[in-house]
C-alpha cells in the first residue's frame, strides 16, 4: 500500500489559482486550520471556497484568497457571527451563493455519487433560487399519488478539485479516524473532490486505529484521500474533540482584532507572518500570557 | 406560587407549541426555546425527542446549561439533514430576525442580498425546515423591526410562497405558531395571514399593534395566554433553571 505522507507545502503545491477548494468540519469546528493557514501564507488566488463555514472561510475571504464562496452560514458557534465574513458579505468584497445546509450536503452527495443532481424539497419557496438563478427545478417522472408529479429543486453536483479535512488520527495509506461526536461531512467532501488531502492530529500504525476505538470512527478509507500530513493541534483555534476543545480565549482575540483594522493588522503580524511551527510558539506564548 | 414572570408565561406558551407533538423530534433554538420543550417533555409530551443540541439524543431532562444526561442516541448533522428534516417527524422552532404578515421568516441578512447592510448568520437550514417540518418561531422581544411588511431575504417560507411554489413545497409545509414576549399567534388569519391567538397578561392587542410594523388580524376576542399550573412553576423555578437564565432573555415583568 502507498505511502501518502508529506508536508503542508506539498498539499499547497497540489491547489491552483482558480480552483474550488472544498473544507470540511463545521462552524468552528475540527477545521484543518493549518492548511488554511498555509493557503494564506501562499500566493494562490481566485479560489471558489465550499464550507460549512467558520474561521477558515473568514481568514480565506479577508486574505483575498477567495473569489467565490458556496455557504450555508458562516459561525465561530459560541461566537455566533464571524467577523470577516460579515465584513466580506456587507463590503460585497467575493461573490457568494447561499444555499440551504441541506441543498449543500446533497449537491456533496450528488458530486460524491457521480450524478448532475439530486432532488430535493429544499429551497422551494425560499430567497435561495432568487439569489442563485442557475439553480433549477425538475418535475418527478413519477407521481406521488394520482396526477400529482411534484417539482422539486435539482439540487447540482457540488464539485470539488481539492478537498481539505481534519482528523483525530490517520494511518500513513489514508485510513482516516475521526474519534469526537459528529463526523460532519468530511467523506463528503473528500468524494466530491478529485484529491483529497487529510490533515491529522497524529499519523499512527494502521494497527494502533482500532484497537482503543470503534470501527465506526473511520470515517476515511483510502481510496478516497490523495495525501496525509501531520499537524498536531493543526485545528486551532476549532475544536477537535476529544484531543482538544476549542481555544475560546484565543478565538474571542481573533474576533475582537476582526472587528478594528489596527488589531487585525497587529493579529496577523502576531500570529498569521510566518510558517505553522511559528503559529503554534505564537499560540502557546499567548496561552501564557493570558495564563 | 405568586408572581408569575414574563419568561415563565413565555415558557409555558412554548411548551404548549410541543404539547401535541407526540414521538418526534423537537428542535428547539436558543434558550426560553430549550427551556420551552424540556418543560413540555416533562408534562404535556413525554415523548418528544430532545437532543444536547450537537450529537446526542438525551433520554433524560437536563437544565438549561447542562446536557449532563444519559444519551439514547446518535444525532449528528449529517443525520438532522438527511435524515430527520426530511423523514419528517421533526418540529423546529428557530429565531427570526424579521417575520412578516405572510409567515416568510429571515435570518440571512438585513438589506439586499448582493450587499447586506448587515450580514447575519445565513439562510441555514431554514428553507428546508420550513417546506418538511412543523416550524414555529420564537421572538423574545416583539418589535416593528422584527415584525416587517415583508421581509428582505426568505429564509423560512411562509405558506403562500409555499403555495406558489407547488404542492411539494406545501405538502409537509405547517408553520404552527409564532411566540413572542407580547403574545402568541399563528398564521391561520385571512389569506394565511398572522392572527392573535393570545396575548400575554398584562399586555393588549393595541400593545402588540404598536409593536408592529403591519396589522396583525385580531378576532373579536383575543385571550389571556394562560397561566402556568403549580406544577409547571415548580419544574421551571427548581428543576430546570434554578439560575434564572430565562430572565436573560426576557427581563421579569411580574404579571400576576
Amino acid at each position: 500500500m502507498r505511502d501518502k505522507v508529506m508536508s503542508i507545502d506539498d498539499v499547497i503545491a497540489q491547489i491552483e489559482d482558480g480552483m474550488t477548494v472544498g473544507i470540511g468540519g463545521w462552524g468552528s469546528r475540527r477545521k484543518p486550520m493549518a492548511l488554511v493557514r498555509a493557503i494564506l501564507r501562499s500566493d494562490l488566488k481566485d479560489l471558489t471556497i465550499v464550507s460549512y463555514a467558520g474561521p477558515d472561510v473568514g481568514l480565506l475571504l479577508q486574505a483575498g484568497k477567495a473569489k467565490r464562496l458556496v455557504f450555508a452560514f458562516c459561525t465561530l458557534d459560541s461566537i455566533p457571527l464571524e467577523p470577516l465574513f460579515q465584513k466580506a458579505r456587507q463590503g460585497a468584497t467575493a461573490e457568494f451563493t447561499e444555499w440551504d445546509e441541506g441543498m449543500f450536503q446533497t449537491g456533496l452527495r450528488a458530486a460524491a455519487q457521480r450524478v448532475p443532481f439530486l432532488p430535493m424539497r429544499a429551497g422551494l419557496g425560499s430567497a435561495v433560487l432568487e439569489n442563485d438563478p442557475s439553480l433549477k427545478t425538475v418535475t418527478s417522472p413519477y407521481a406521488d399519488g394520482p396526477g400529482d408529479y411534484p417539482v422539486l429543486v435539482a439540487v447540482p453536483a457540488l464539485k470539488l478539485d481539492v478537498a481539505l479535512v481534519h482528523m483525530n488520527r490517520a494511518d500513513e495509506h489514508g485510513s482516516g479516524q475521526y474519534l469526537g461526536p459528529d463526523p460532519y461531512f468530511d467523506d463528503l467532501f473528500c468524494m466530491a473532490a478529485d484529491k483529497a488531502f487529510v490533515s491529522c492530529e497524529q499519523i499512527i500504525d494502521t494497527a494502533g486505529l482500532t484497537i482503543d476505538a470503534a470501527l465506526q470512527t473511520l470515517l476515511l478509507n483510502r481510496t478516497m484521500v490523495t495525501g496525509v500530513v501531520e499537524t498536531p493541534n493543526g485545528a486551532h483555534f476549532t475544536d477537535c474533540t476529544p484531543t482538544y476543545a476549542r481555544d475560546e480565549k484565543f478565538q474571542k482575540a481573533y474576533a475582537t482584532a476582526a472587528k478594528d483594522d489596527e488589531a487585525w493588522t497587529a493579529f496577523e503580524t502576531r500570529f498569521l507572518s510566518g510558517d505553522e511551527s511559528t503559529y503554534q510558539a505564537a499560540v502557546r506564548a499567548f496561552a501564557e500570557e493570558i495564563a | 406560587m405568586t408572581d408569575v414572570t414574563r419568561a415563565e408565561i413565555c415558557a409555558i406558551a412554548i411548551a404548549d407549541c410541543f404539547a401535541e407533538d407526540g414521538e418526534i423530534m423537537g428542535s428547539p433554538m436558543g434558550l426560553l426555546p430549550q427551556l420551552g420543550a424540556r418543560l413540555a417533555k416533562l408534562t404535556s409530551n413525554p415523548d418528544l425527542m430532545l437532543t444536547d443540541g450537537e450529537a446526542r439524543i438525551l433520554a433524560g431532562v437536563p437544565p438549561l446549561g447542562s446536557s449532563t444526561e444519559i444519551v439514547e442516541g446518535w444525532m449528528p448533522f449529517r443525520l438532522v439533514l438527511e435524515s430527520t428534516v426530511p423523514y419528517g417527524k421533526r418540529h423546529v422552532m428557530m429565531g427570526a430576525t424579521q417575520i412578516d404578515r405572510e409567515g416568510n421568516q429571515n435570518i440571512s441578512a438585513i438589506g439586499p442580498w448582493a450587499k447586506p447592510d448587515r450580514q447575519l448568520l445565513g439562510v441555514r437550514g431554514a428553507p428546508g425546515n420550513t417546506v418538511n417540518n412543523r416550524t414555529s418561531y420564537w421572538v423574545p422581544k416583539h418589535s416593528t423591526r422584527v415584525f416587517v411588511e415583508q421581509v428582505d431575504i426568505v429564509s423560512g417560507v411562509g405558506r403562500t410562497r409555499a403555495e406558489a411554489a407547488g404542492p411539494a413545497a406545501t405538502k409537509f409545509h405547517d408553520v404552527h405558531r409564532v411566540v413572542t414576549d407580547l403574545g402568541v399567534f399563528d398564521f391561520n388569519g385571512p389569506g394565511n395571514t398572522m392572527q392573535f391567538l393570545s396575548v400575554h397578561p398584562g399586555v393588549t392587542v393595541a400593545d402588540v399593534q404598536a409593536a408592529s410594523g403591519f396589522e396583525i388580524h385580531a378576532p373579536a376576542e383575543v385571550p389571556e395566554t394562560r397561566q402556568p399550573t403549580t406544577e409547571e412553576l415548580i419544574l421551571i423555578r427548581e428543576m430546570l433553571d434554578p439560575r434564572l437564565l430565562r430572565d436573560r432573555e426576557v427581563p421579569p415583568v411580574v404579571t400576576g
